[in-house]
């Protein structure tokens, strides 16, 4: 779908808060704009996004067109185990795109 | 505060004087059921109403972060932080955030746990006019907050053609 950018630390102490930056291409078209005739764009933009960690869902946001374009969204998290961090966008055309990173706990 | 309280002793000319302001929806929302700004215009109110229901909001806890004054009202950078330990027995489970005067009320609803460690989210908003932005938190208690923030912008959103 698009080109996204996470930011997960690779390593983190155990009990450790942990910040989740992520970025992802989109041009979240309001359909409030209209181009020279008048005629609205269609509106299109990502509704959600979901972070799990190793399966359990820790963080999850609704998306309205208020988000800019690229929706940048940053949030923390507690290192709780070594595994995988899965981020995930849906758009209005309901394409979802996952992005995984994986994080050593000690 | 008091106008429906004086409007009872009054002649009927005056509650009616009263009453019409009222229904035009100026700053006198004690009528109306939301608590957290008296100017909240009534799409807003309705939005958040729909968020949260019929629950009490508190003002405080929540901080909101945004630069007074923004250029361009495509891209701000809005963080919101609230006040809490995250654990498991008190957390915060919701931040909703709201706008006076975009084309429409809501701006994001983020959900959290006590996995969160930290209630502080940070993400990128458009504003189409100076106005007033409030996010409201939802805590484990069941109990709600509230923060705002006024914004005055110099170039709005929605605005331009391609």
């Amino acid at each position: 779908m698009a080109r996204a950018l996470v930011n997960i630390p690779p390593k983190a102490k155990r009990g450790a808060v942990i910040e989740i930056k992520t970025l992802i291409s989109h041009p979240m078209e309001t359909g409030y704009r209209h181009d020279e005739t008048g005629r609205a764009y269609p509106r299109d933009i990502i509704n959600r996004f979901v972070c799990t960690y190793n399966g359990v869902e820790v963080f999850r946001a609704d998306l309205f067109p208020a988000i800019a374009a690229n929706p940048f969204i940053s949030f923390f998290t507690v290192a709780t185990e070594s595994g995988a961090i899965a981020l995930s966008w849906t758009g209005d055309d309901g394409q979802t795109q996952t992005e995984t990173a994986n994080i050593t706990v000690e | 505060m008091d106008d429906s309280a004086t409007a009872k002793t009054s002649t009927r000319r005056q509650f009616l004087v009263a009453a019409g302001g009222l229904v035009a929806g100026s700053a006198m929302a004690p009528l109306l059921v939301v608590r957290p700004a008296a100017a909240t215009p009534p799409s807003m109110a309705a939005a958040i109403r729909e968020v949260i229901g019929e629950a009490n909001v508190r003002e405080g806890k929540v901080k909101v972060d945004l630069p007074p004054i923004v250029e361009n009202g495509n891209t701000v950078s809005l963080t919101v932080s609230v006040d809490s330990p995250m654990t498991e027995s008190d957390h915060v489970k919701g931040i909703y955030i709201f706008n006076e005067k975009n084309p429409q009320p809501n701006i994001a609803n983020f959900h959290l746990g006590p996995r969160a460690g930290k209630a502080s989210i940070a993400t990128r908003i458009r504003l189409a006019d100076s106005q007033q932005v409030v996010a409201i938190a939802q805590l484990s208690d069941g109990s709600f907050w509230s923060g705002s923030v006024e914004v005055i912008v110099t170039i709005a959103a929605c605005v331009e053609t391609l």
